[in-house]
């Protein structure tokens, strides 16, 4: 076990910080080209994953269980993000009868 | 008499608010008595003040109160009357008195007639006020008023848009001469602190003569002249004006406001004399007025039309006697001209009442039986403008052209000339009115009547008048003694302006009066055989004329040629100034201001599609712009 | 250590195929993949407490609703109506800017000290118990009444409204 974690240690910040903002870019490229209202929705809890992990690594690299705890705290808000806003979709679905987002074009109104 | 003088202005003053306001109210004759009383009380004033300065020789000078006081220029509101306006103050308190008395018979069929006395009364007010203050800015006053008072009476008959043209036109062309006086005030308070006359006058005699800023005030002085006074170029509004009432044409337009200038001018001779190349320049413009107006006058056919380009011609004599030193005699002209003009207007005004309004003479012929107080008046009016002694006329304008022969002898051949042309058109107007047979409808024949007795008094008196009014100034060389000349000598009393008519030998002086008494009686004598020995009648509009004829008849196109110089160019301007400068520019800029946001605001209105996938991209956008600001993305760029 | 950029590049691969499926069930799917590589990752950090929670709470739950709320609403077919290619190409566009901005930033700071795990209870339940409910006391309660209010909410959003003329939509 020590020396599996052993495997981490050599790896640089800077490349966990890559990689999370590699996920969050994702996650935003996501937003942008899709018009499926749930892909979208899942593209933001990609974008909050990638945040949660760059979390969890500064947490272990400053030594300081706050990140971790952080990161419990987001995921807590993202279940009741995801309750609320899956409701929406569901409320949008049956006036609709779509879950394009383009069709949600009221917003000028 | 000091203390009352302040009455003479103020008491028509008071018959102007009382008319004006109970025009609609009091009875004809109240409005008529109370008019003309309260100017022959300022005439009974005005005379007493004469006599006193007659006995003392000496100036009156009341402080009424201090007007305007702006730091070092003080202006009094303050009247000076002295030899040369209380002349003016007899002149325009007696005619005047005169010409309301005939208004009251004039204008008793006129709904108007209560408006009609207040305007007169306002007049004499302003014209009063105009020859008794003792600076310019009270002179500019009255002179504004005056101006004011003529728009208003020209213009009384406003129904028609021809005499309301005629009255915007004459108040076009005094604002342009008005400009130049006021330009004028403004320079002598700059340069000598004040614009009163002691205080210019006695600082300009420290000065030297042909000194180039007494000569921008004299020019700038005689600009506004020829504004009141109808000189080239702006004489084309008075003929125009005898769309007033023909009281008005007499009192307004030919005995006061157009001497005003004259007036001006004679009071301010301490400056003109210091300016020999603004003396000449009046003297010319003068004689060119004289001569013009003369030639415009052969042809004319209305009556009031005649009387009018007589009056600028006359109005030119006096400023060519003004340009040549005669100052004395230009006022003396002034005077005479006052009585004998005033005369002829108001005969003109009878004759035209007589004719039921009709103002062509080519319709009147004959009319010697039927209205013969007004002939026999008119008769004699006209034998004094046309300078056959012993009239009035005669010796004024004798006057004058002795001192013009003095000054240059072609000057005078030319004043010669327009004296000729005078007596030719003055009885050429007599004959075709009186003299022939009636060549109007038998309507207006039958109409024919001698005018009650309201208007033949004035007539009669100014015909006494025109009669012996010369006799003030009778010259030493026909035994008499110039008492004009003396009475004047103060106001006169310049070292520039000594007479040498009188060091002239007598013989020439007898010739020069035998030859302009010699050519107003040929003149007169061609008229008699041209008008009544062969009966020309002129012809009527539209039939053949001879060129210099046609010409003249159409006033040489002067109308016209302003039209095409001046209107045309400044209607050109102002359209460009119009839609270009004003619609495009201006309201382009404005309607810009007020369109911009409306048009970036339909272009951003397309940002709020409602999409939320484009809400979220924008949001993308100003993540990154926020990230790259915030996360030290400059300090890159300064690197 | 390249065990990370393994599973790092797996990442990478699995949230790129999130949003590329066309089919939405794949996506979500793809997801749950992407969750669970970086739990793995969560392990590799010795974050055992996160790692059982995305696990579970990621992975078991949400993503069972999203699946849920897919098949309900029956949009497992490739229903979706194709975004113009000019749009997703400003999407990228706009989504590399953004990692290019990141990666600027990220340059700047240029810390690349490893990451070394100094003490190995960090991530376990136990020590995160402690803070949790030492430091964050209040935070946690107030993060139940969230949830709750949550909870509510959707029901409320998601209950079949009566409608004005009796026919349930």
């Amino acid at each position: 076990m020590e020396k599996f974690f052993n495997i981490v240690q050599s790896v640089p910040l800077n490349h966990y910080i890559l990689l999370s903002c590699i996920l969050f870019s994702i996650g935003v490229i996501g937003v942008l080209t899709r018009r499926n209202a749930i892909v979208i929705f899942m593209s933001v809890e990609l974008m909050l994953n990638a945040v949660n992990l760059l979390l969890a690594v500064f947490s272990v690299f400053r030594n300081d269980p706050s990140g971790q705890v952080f990161v419990f705290f987001v995921m807590a808000l993202a279940a009741a993000e995801v309750a609320v806003g899956l409701a929406i979709i569901v409320m949008v679905y049956r006036n609709t009868s779509s879950i394009d987002i383009n069709v949600l074009n009221k917003l000028k109104w | 008499m000091d203390k009352y003088i302040w009455l003479i202005p103020v008491l028509p003053l008071i018959g102007f608010v009382i008319n004006g306001l109970g025009r609609n109210l009091l009875p004809k004759a109240v409005i008529g008595l109370i008019g003309t009383l309260l100017v022959f009380a300022a005439f009974g004033i005005s005379i007493a003040t004469f006599s006193q300065i007659h006995e003392t020789g000496k100036a009156i000078n009341v402080t009424l109160f201090q007007w305007i006081n702006a730091g070092a220029m003080k202006i009094p509101f303050a009247f000076l009357v002295d030899q040369l306006s209380a002349i003016m103050l007899l002149i325009i308190t007696g005619v005047g008195t005169l010409i309301h008395l005939y208004s009251a018979g004039y204008m008793s069929h006129d709904e108007g007639f209560g408006k009609f006395f207040a305007y007169l009364n306002l007049f004499v007010f302003f014209m009063l006020l105009l020859v008794m203050g003792s600076n310019y800015v009270i002179m500019f006053i009255g002179w504004e008023g005056v101006g004011l008072c003529s728009y208003l009476l020209i213009g009384f008959w406003y129904t028609n848009p021809d005499y309301a043209d005629a009255a915007k036109k004459a108040f076009i062309m005094n604002r342009i001469g008005d400009l130049g006086f006021l330009l004028a005030i403004f320079v002598m308070v700059n340069v000598f602190g004040s614009a009163s006359y002691n205080v210019i006058f006695a600082k300009v005699k420290m000065l030297e003569p042909g000194f180039w800023v007494i000569t921008v005030i004299t020019l700038l002085l005689f600009v506004g002249a020829t504004g009141k006074s109808a000189q080239i170029p702006l004489f084309t509004w008075l003929p125009d004006a005898m769309a007033g009432p023909t009281p008005v044409s007499a009192l307004i337009h030919a005995a006061t406001m157009v001497t005003a200038g004259i007036y001006m001018i004679a009071r301010s001779n301490a400056l003109f004399s210091f300016a020999p190349v603004t003396m000449d320049i009046i003297a010319y413009i003068g004689l060119a007025t004289a001569l013009f107006a003369a030639l415009i006058a052969l042809t004319q056919t209305d009556i009031k039309k005649v009387l009018a380009y007589s009056t600028v011609s006359q109005l030119g004599y006096m400023f060519l006697g003004l340009g040549v030193g005669a100052f004395t005699g230009g006022f003396f002209h002034v005077i005479t001209h006052a009585f004998f003009k005033a005369l002829l207007f108001l005969g003109a005004g009878s004759v035209i009442h007589a004719m039921s309004g009709d103002q062509d003479m080519r319709n009147m012929g004959g009319l010697w039986k039927k209205v013969p107080i007004t002939a026999w008046t008119m008769l004699i009016g006209t034998i004094a403008i046309a300078g056959i002694p012993p009239f009035s006329g005669f010796f004024s304008k004798d006057e004058i052209l002795a001192h013009t022969y003095e000054h240059s002898k072609w000057m005078y051949g030319v004043g010669v000339l327009t004296a000729m042309l005078t007596s030719f058109y003055m009885f050429r107007l007599v004959f075709l009115t009186f003299f022939g047979k009636f060549r109007g409808t038998h309507e207006q024949e039958h109409h024919l009547h001698e005018s009650p007795a309201s208007m033949t008094i004035p007539l009669i008196v100014l015909a006494i008048l025109s009669m012996v009014g010369g006799l003030i100034g009778v010259p030493h060389v026909l035994g008499g003694h110039h008492e004009l000349a003396h009475f004047l000598k103060p106001v006169f009393d310049n070292p520039s302006l000594h007479n040498k008519v009188e060091e002239l030998p007598a013989s020439t002086e007898f010739m020069l009066m035998g030859l302009s008494v010699g050519v107003a009686v040929l003149a007169l004598i061609y008229a008699w055989v041209k008008y009544v020995k062969n009966k020309h009648v002129p012809v009527r509009d539209g039939e053949e004329r001879s060129l210099l004829a046609t010409l003249s008849y159409n006033k040489f196109y002067v109308d016209e040629l302003y039209d095409f110089l001046i209107r045309k160019p400044l209607d050109t301007a102002s359209n460009f100034l119009y839609l270009v400068v004003d619609k495009m520019g201006i309201d382009g800029i404005v309607n810009a201001f007020g369109s911009a946001p409306l048009e970036s605001s339909k272009g951003l209105r397309l940002l709020q599609s409602g999409n939320v996938g484009f809400y979220i991209f924008i949001m993308v956008i100003g993540v990154i712009a926020v990230l790259a600001y915030s996360l030290g993305l400059t300090d890159i760029l300064h690197k | 250590m390249s065990i990370f950029y393994f599973i790092a590049f797996l990442s990478i691969l699995f949230a790129v195929l999130v949003i590329t499926a066309k089919n939405p069930v794949h996506s979500v799917l793809y997801l749950i993949l992407t969750f669970f590589t970086i739990t793995i990752h969560y392990i590799l950090l010795n974050a055992q407490f996160l790692a059982i929670v995305n696990f579970i709470v990621y992975m078991g739950a949400i993503m069972v609703l999203f699946l849920f709320v897919l098949m309900l609403l029956n949009l497992n077919v490739e229903s979706e109506p194709v975004k113009s290619n000019i749009v997703k190409f400003a999407g990228v566009i706009g989504g590399c800017c953004l990692l290019a901005t990141l990666f600027g930033t990220l340059k700047l700071a240029a810390t690349s000290s490893p990451v070394v795990l100094q003490d190995q209870g960090l991530g376990l339940v136990k020590n995160l118990g402690k803070v949790l409910f030492k430091e964050f006391l209040l935070p946690f309660e107030i993060s139940s009444i969230l949830l709750l209010s949550a909870m509510v909410g959707a029901v409320l959003l998601a209950k079949r409204e009566r409608q004005p003329d009796g026919k349930v939509f």
